[in-house]
């Protein structure tokens, strides 16, 4: 196995291209239990934790702009008021130690449909940046998974950050499982309101081949947030337009059944944490609203 | 390959180590520190918890060519010569170890939790904690050793003022 350690953005790039093969590694929380448990040994494997323009975030015109190899533990600690969706699925990864390692970056990496990071980064239209010697591109989150621990990146390419706006409105992330630590997501739902561009944002994990979004479901809720003109007058939402939204978004998961859990529990698990997160979600900016 | 780092305060170098090779393999097999524990290899039992530059890790899943020029404490390097070190001590008087294994890892582990808050409460404790798991004493006086740890502390920082 060869052993590469780029100390610049630009030697990873150029070390990736010359190894298209390589692993990327950044925490190891994926990588290292491949290894480990030799079910995947690369031929050469890419050390990206010198690289100190991965570990930086800031301003991006009106988006923040986040380092691929910024760990949960820091998004926590330092954009949890900018990203509350995103923080709250961060504080449900492993442990302490897991957090303290793993980053966005290779959660995106790995493109697992279980991915804790991916519904929130949908429900907020987050943008992957990627690059390569040949230049950058930027990816909408919404086209980045492809298939289960697939994604759209080209075999040369790293990748570099994510990007999302600042929150607008409350966000919300709820994740069932066996345990409050430690635990795969059975199924996920994250969710988020942005009075600005009056807008709902969703996002699904581990309830089909890649992480999805609910667009029927984001469309619905719209429309009768719209209707009853409740973001600007924020009354209670009428139930059966509830039950209806948590509907939606079941349908729009494809979940199998599988060692942590039958489609059918996934699909009813959603429906209610869609429901519920919408009402936490709509009962913050109500008292938001009234102040 | 070869992996330079400060461990417990020395300067170390290993040769020919493999280049796939945890942090963990380096410092059990490699620096003869076998207080650290292999269980899971793979993040999820917290037995093999060191600090790296000061931030709580599993050893297991950090590659042992990112431990270069690094600074790694293990459960070895927490106690002073013969005297055990506060957490270490609460453990034992508390009845927090029984087989040991995970014991290195909960100690580690609940030195950074004593780090970032003296006096934690139970469910601070909980989900420091959650990542080390013990399947011999239900938790129960693992708890109280890191409360009775957290006391100690306190009045040795008070009493050295």
């Amino acid at each position: 196995m060869e052993f590469l350690q780029p100390s610049t953005w630009t030697e990873a790039l150029q070390m990736k291209s010359a190894h298209p093969e390589a692993m990327p590694i950044a925490g190891g929380t994926d990588v290292m239990v491949e290894i480990n448990l030799d079910r995947h040994r690369p031929a050469s494997i890419l050390d990206l934790t010198r690289v100190t323009e991965l570990n930086q975030w800031g301003a991006d015109g009106e988006f923040l702009r986040i380092g691929a190899g910024v760990t949960y533990t820091r998004i926590i600690g330092e954009l949890g008021d900018r990203l509350p969706g995103l923080a709250m699925a961060s504080r449900t990864v492993g442990s302490p130690q897991i957090r303290n390692r793993g980053t966005v970056g290779g959660n995106l990496g790995s493109a697992s449909p279980a991915g804790d990071a991916h519904p929130p980064l949908l429900a907020t239209d987050a943008v992957v940046e990627l690059a390569s010697v040949g230049g950058t591109r930027r990816l909408p989150v919404r086209e980045f998974f492809t298939g289960p621990k697939r994604n759209a990146m080209k075999q040369d390419e790293l990748i570099a950050a994510f990007l999302v706006s600042p929150a607008k409105g409350p966000q919300q992330f709820s994740k069932v499982g066996t345990r409050n630590a430690m635990v795969i997501a059975v199924c996920s739902f994250a969710l988020t309101l942005d009075p600005v561009r009056k807008h709902i944002g969703t996002g699904i994990g581990s309830a089909a081949p890649t992480p999805v979004i609910a667009d029927e479901a984001e469309r619905f809720l719209e429309g009768v947030l719209d209707e009853g003109g409740l973001w600007e007058k924020p009354a209670s939402v009428d139930a059966s337009a509830l039950a209806r939204f948590g509907e939606l978004v079941a349908a729009a998961a494809k979940p199998i059944d599988d060692v942590r859990g039958t489609a059918a529990y996934r699909r009813h698990a959603l429906a209610v944490m869609a429901r519920r997160s919408f009402g936490w979600a709509w009962d913050e900016y109500r008292t938001k609203a009234s102040e | 390959m070869k992996i330079a780092c400060t461990v417990n305060g020395r300067a170390r170098t290993v040769d020919g180590a493999w280049e796939g090779e945890s942090l963990l393999s380096v410092l059990r097999d490699r620096m003869q520190l076998p207080g650290s524990k292999n269980a899971c290899e793979q993040g999820e039992c917290g037995s093999c918890s060191v600090y790296m530059d000061g931030v709580l890790v599993c050893a297991c899943l950090v590659l042992g060519g990112q431990a270069n020029d690094r600074t790694i404490v293990t459960i070895e390097g927490l106690a002073t010569g013969t005297a055990l070190h506060a957490v270490q001590q609460a453990f034992v008087e508390a009845g927090a170890v029984q087989c040991g294994f995970c014991t290195p890892g909960l100690v580690v582990a609940t030195h950074d939790l004593l780090a970032r808050f003296p006096e934690p409460s139970v469910m601070q404790i909980r989900e420091a904690l959650a990542g080390n798991i013990c399947r011999c004493t239900g938790y129960a006086k693992i708890i109280d050793a890191v409360q009775l740890a957290a006391r100690r502390i306190a009045v040795d920082e008070h009493s050295a003022r």
